[in-house]
């Protein structure tokens, strides 16, 4: 049904998203809180720098990366010394590229659901003897989950469809960094590729109405849950 | 049990208190934007006073001169809002043990079922706030609060956003409570009824400043006070207690210090306390005893103090042995004389002793 190219890509796809994206929740997660519930001198910087990579374009940041994280941008040196990684040419550098530019997506829809998480529930559960630990855990983390099930698919897709910062950045090659997008891009340089690029091209959108359909069930059963 | 003296500076408008609350139910009362919530929210740690000190039960939950202010975590104070909180994502049964899990051991633990039994919350613990009707989820509120093993229990009008007879569905609810738990209350409201079925000292607030305070009775026959308390409903309160049960009439006897009342029969064993609130409204006055009438409650008096009143009725604060009102036309009170020292017979009306008006005076 599908050739073993086809596979590759599709397989190191998931690979790179679901890495991506389980990488950058915990941090999303923070980082939407501090936007949403703090004030600190510089937030305007960090919101500023979280959005960054939505309006730079992608080939510009995968270079930014490589200045960074490359075999001798201080980021890859270190990664290479300390732990023998290295992440240009790799599923890795693709996954911190996908990452990176999934994640304005993430921190923008769980601080939306944050924000409307209601503060005098929180300030409810402090009366009861809560620590802030201990609210945001039982109290604002629970009622944020459609946000941050929303930013998680986004997420996903996001780094299902990333292409000019992995290309950049992680290069492309077959089996390490080659996902479908850079697929598709390359069965087109062929001639004669086409019939193989319009395969990819369909298994792309199949695979992005999964996981929109996937994710319409999960936040209905989660506002059920939720008592929304 | 509770100490307060503050200022604070909220909104533009200054609010400064002091007051000494003993055990019971301490009300706060005044018109909307007086500083009650702030002086609550002040009280349970939600919002910083500017100076000032708060001591409940000898613990010293805040002290500007000493630095100290308890976040309100560690205050161990009750909280039951107007608008329930409760949390959307729980079960009542979830919500009502939040409080009690974080608990220590230290402390002695509220009983769970005997917080449900006094609630009546039993059929509604597996069900989520969102089902429930307000009247349910204030009850709740209530019992997530007292759950929490507080040192006080604060309610801010906590029966505001409830109709009429929800209200009064309540109300019972609140009295077994107090009495059942033994627990102080600072009950805020800007409603005159609850207040008088409820509380015991009464402190009356009025843009930002604490008007007056003292028990309720006092506070509520106090004719400076009226424009506060309310016009329309304006009365006396009278601590009596049931003597008799006349069951051929249907009527019962209250004892008070002004000598007997009779009113139609309430369902009470003889002894009981029971404080009544007689309105103006209700209350007319005669020169000399009159006969031939059918109002059964006449009582000799003197007159002790007339309002000033714009319009063409004024009240007049007579001393029957208790303190009460009567309201009548200034071409009355001219044509009869009615000034201060004057001797009069009050007439109540049976009729006028209003049950929403009673207020249990046990405890």
């Amino acid at each position: 049904m599908l050739s073993a190219l086809e596979i590759e890509a599709l397989s190191l796809s998931l690979k790179v998203a679901l890495w991506a994206v389980g990488c950058s929740l915990v941090p999303g997660i923070a980082v939407a809180w501090l936007l949403a519930r703090r004030d600190f001198p510089g937030k305007a910087l960090l919101d500023g720098l979280v959005h960054l990579p939505l309006v730079l374009p992608p080939v510009a940041l995968g270079y930014l990366l490589l200045v960074l994280f490359g075999r001798n941008g201080p980021g890859g040196a270190w990664l290479h010394d300390w732990f023998g990684l290295s992440l240009v040419f790799s599923w890795r550098g693709a996954a911190l590229a996908a990452a990176v530019m999934a994640f304005p997506l993430l921190v923008r829809a769980v601080r939306l659901s944050m924000e409307a998480v209601d503060r005098r529930l929180e300030t409810a559960a402090q009366t009861l003897g809560a620590r802030p630990l201990r609210v945001f855990l039982t109290v604002t983390l629970p009622l944020t989950t459609p946000g941050i099930l929303t930013g998680l698919l986004l997420a996903f897709v996001r780094c299902l469809g990333e292409f000019g910062a992995t290309i950049t950045f992680a290069a492309n090659v077959p089996g390490e960094t080659r996902t479908l997008p850079l697929a598709l891009y390359t069965a087109l340089q062929i001639p004669g590729g086409e019939a193989g690029a319009t395969r990819l091209a369909l298994i792309s959108v199949a695979l992005a109405i999964l996981a929109l359909v996937a994710s319409q069930y999960l936040a209905r059963q989660v506002s059920r849950r939720i008592g929304l | 049990m509770l100490e307060l003296d503050l200022t604070a500076q909220v909104g533009g408008f200054n609010i400064k208190a002091a007051f000494q609350a003993g055990s019971g139910v301490t009300a706060l009362f005044g018109p909307s934007g007086a500083g009650k919530t702030s002086l609550v929210n002040m009280l349970a740690g939600l919002l910083r006073p500017d100076s000032g000190r708060i001591v409940v039960q000898g613990n010293v939950l805040f002290d500007s001169r000493q630095g100290i202010d308890l976040p309100p975590e560690h205050r161990r104070l009750g909280y039951v809002f107007q608008e329930s909180r409760l949390f959307p994502h729980f079960t009542v049964a979830s919500n009502l043990s939040y409080g009690r899990r974080l608990a220590t051991k230290s402390r002695a633990l509220v009983d769970f079922d005997a917080v449900v039994d006094l609630l009546a919350l039993a059929p509604l613990l597996t069900r989520r706030p969102k089902s429930l009707s307000g009247g349910e989820r204030q009850r709740v509120a209530i019992g997530r609060a007292l759950l929490a093993a507080p040192r006080l229990l604060l309610m801010d009008e906590p029966l505001a956003n409830l109709d009429a007879p929800r209200r009064s569905e309540i109300l019972p609810f609140i009295e077994k409570l107090r009495r059942q738990f033994e627990i102080s209350i600072v009950y805020v409201s800007h409603n005159m009824d609850e207040i008088v079925r409820l509380a015991d000292q009464l402190i009356v607030m009025d843009n930002g400043g604490i008007v007056a305070q003292g028990p309720v009775d006092e506070i509520t026959a106090r004719l400076d006070l009226r424009p506060l308390t309310g016009r329309w409903d304006a009365g006396a309160v009278l601590t009596t207690r049931v003597t008799a049960q006349d069951q051929r009439d249907a009527l019962t006897q209250l004892s008070f210090q002004g000598g007997d009342l009779w009113l139609p029969q309430l369902d009470l064993a003889i002894g009981t306390p029971l404080r009544i609130r007689v309105r103006a409204r209700d209350v007319s006055l005669a020169l000399t005893p009159p006969k031939g009438i059918s109002v059964l409650n006449i009582f000799a008096g003197q007159v002790i103090e007339v309002g000033e009143d714009d319009g063409p009725q004024v009240d007049v604060l007579v001393d029957i042995g208790s303190p009460l009102w009567a309201r009548i036309t200034k071409r009355s009170q001219r044509e009869l004389g009615i000034v201060p020292g004057r001797k009069v017979h009050a007439l109540i009306k049976a009729m006028a002793v209003d049950r929403r008006g009673l207020g249990s005076d046990a405890g």
